[in-house]
């Protein structure tokens, strides 16, 4: 397969889309080395884990102080959406062994995205693919980057990542939220949060908030 | 192992199970209006609360300081369809102004 940007509207969507969200793996990589991880175990992230929201939830975890344990759970539920989008593109993909295995790590929002935009199978699996790795090749690259530079600074503060990190979640809220309902929602999340901050262990703030969405989803 | 160590590995391994399993198992299994309502809030409900922590606290203290200021300018960016590297530079620079002038 060729990827002509210029040429073909599927490359040139899947290409813009790779190449935005990669530099926001800068972010990330910041935002790793800022929680207290190392350049390696970073990198390491966003090569195995790679998928966005994941990963910043399991630096913020662990860099709060929380255990191994309630970083893992909540990295696991937020990442439980790739599931779904498995099940979306696995009909158009139809793939198996080890095609498949490679199909899987790179089956994330953006990919996925740009593969239901697309009026034909054909397409769907071009944009899929295309913008799939396009974000695994620049999200890791900047990854490294971002943990470089983060690395190179002695206290966040005086560079704003601080603020980062959670600008950066507000980033990723701030398209699901198109109703009343889940302003509500998010909004309580964070009282939550914050009430339970002084009291409980960390991490556990930020997990039990799925009761939350419990008891929400199942209301309506 | 170190914990961080611990939490690098294990999320790595449940995330690539998410992704394998959607590709592997038939759609009914997870195709269900309740459930699929409720994983539509879970990713709210988490990132919303990192945010509040990330933004308020200070190990288990809840404090009011330069971060607020640079959430409140990365709202109004979003407010305005700004692109998200704009979003994250511009609460930065409005953290850092205040932390290192004030």
């Amino acid at each position: 397969m060729s990827i002509n940007p210029k040429k073909n509207p599927v490359d040139r969507t899947a290409v813009s889309v790779a190449f935005t969200v990669g530099l926001y793996g800068a972010a990330f990589g910041a935002a790793g080395v800022t929680a207290g991880f190392s350049i390696l175990q970073t990198c390491l992230l966003s090569i195995l884990l790679f998928s966005g929201a994941s990963q910043f939830a399991v630096v913020g975890i662990m860099g709060a102080g929380g255990s191994a344990i309630s970083a893992i759970a909540t990295a696991t539920l937020l990442g439980f959406r790739n599931a779904l989008y498995g099940l979306q593109m696995a009909p158009i993909l139809k793939v198996g062994g080890l095609k498949r295995v490679l199909a899987a790590q790179i089956t994330i929002d953006e990919s996925t995205a740009v593969a239901t935009l697309q009026e034909n199978d054909e397409d769907r699996k071009r944009g899929f693919y295309v913008t799939g790795i396009g974000v695994y090749i620049f999200w890791n690259l900047f990854t490294y980057l971002g943990a470089l530079g983060a690395s190179a600074i002695g206290d966040p503060s005086v560079w704003g990542l601080d603020a980062a990190v959670p600008a950066a979640f507000c980033g990723l809220i701030w398209p699901r939220l198109k109703n009343k309902t889940q302003f509500l929602v998010s909004a309580i999340a964070i009282a939550w949060a914050l009430l339970l901050t002084p009291i409980a262990p960390a991490g556990i703030p930020i997990i039990t908030t799925v009761l939350l969405a419990v008891i929400f989803g199942v209301k309506k | 192992m170190s914990a961080i160590w611990i939490a690098v590995i294990g999320a790595s391994v449940t995330a690539f199970l998410n992704k394998y399993i959607g590709h592997s198992v038939p759609e009914k299994w997870l195709n269900k209006p309740g459930f699929m309502r409720i994983n539509a809030l879970v990713p709210i409900v988490l990132l919303s609360a990192l945010v509040g922590v990330q933004t308020f606290t200070n190990k288990k203290e809840l404090v009011i300081d330069q971060r607020f200021a640079g959430v409140i300018v990365a709202l109004i960016a979003l407010r305005f369809k700004a692109p998200f590297p704009v979003v994250v530079v511009s609460a930065a620079i409005t953290s850092a102004a205040i932390y290192n002038w004030f």
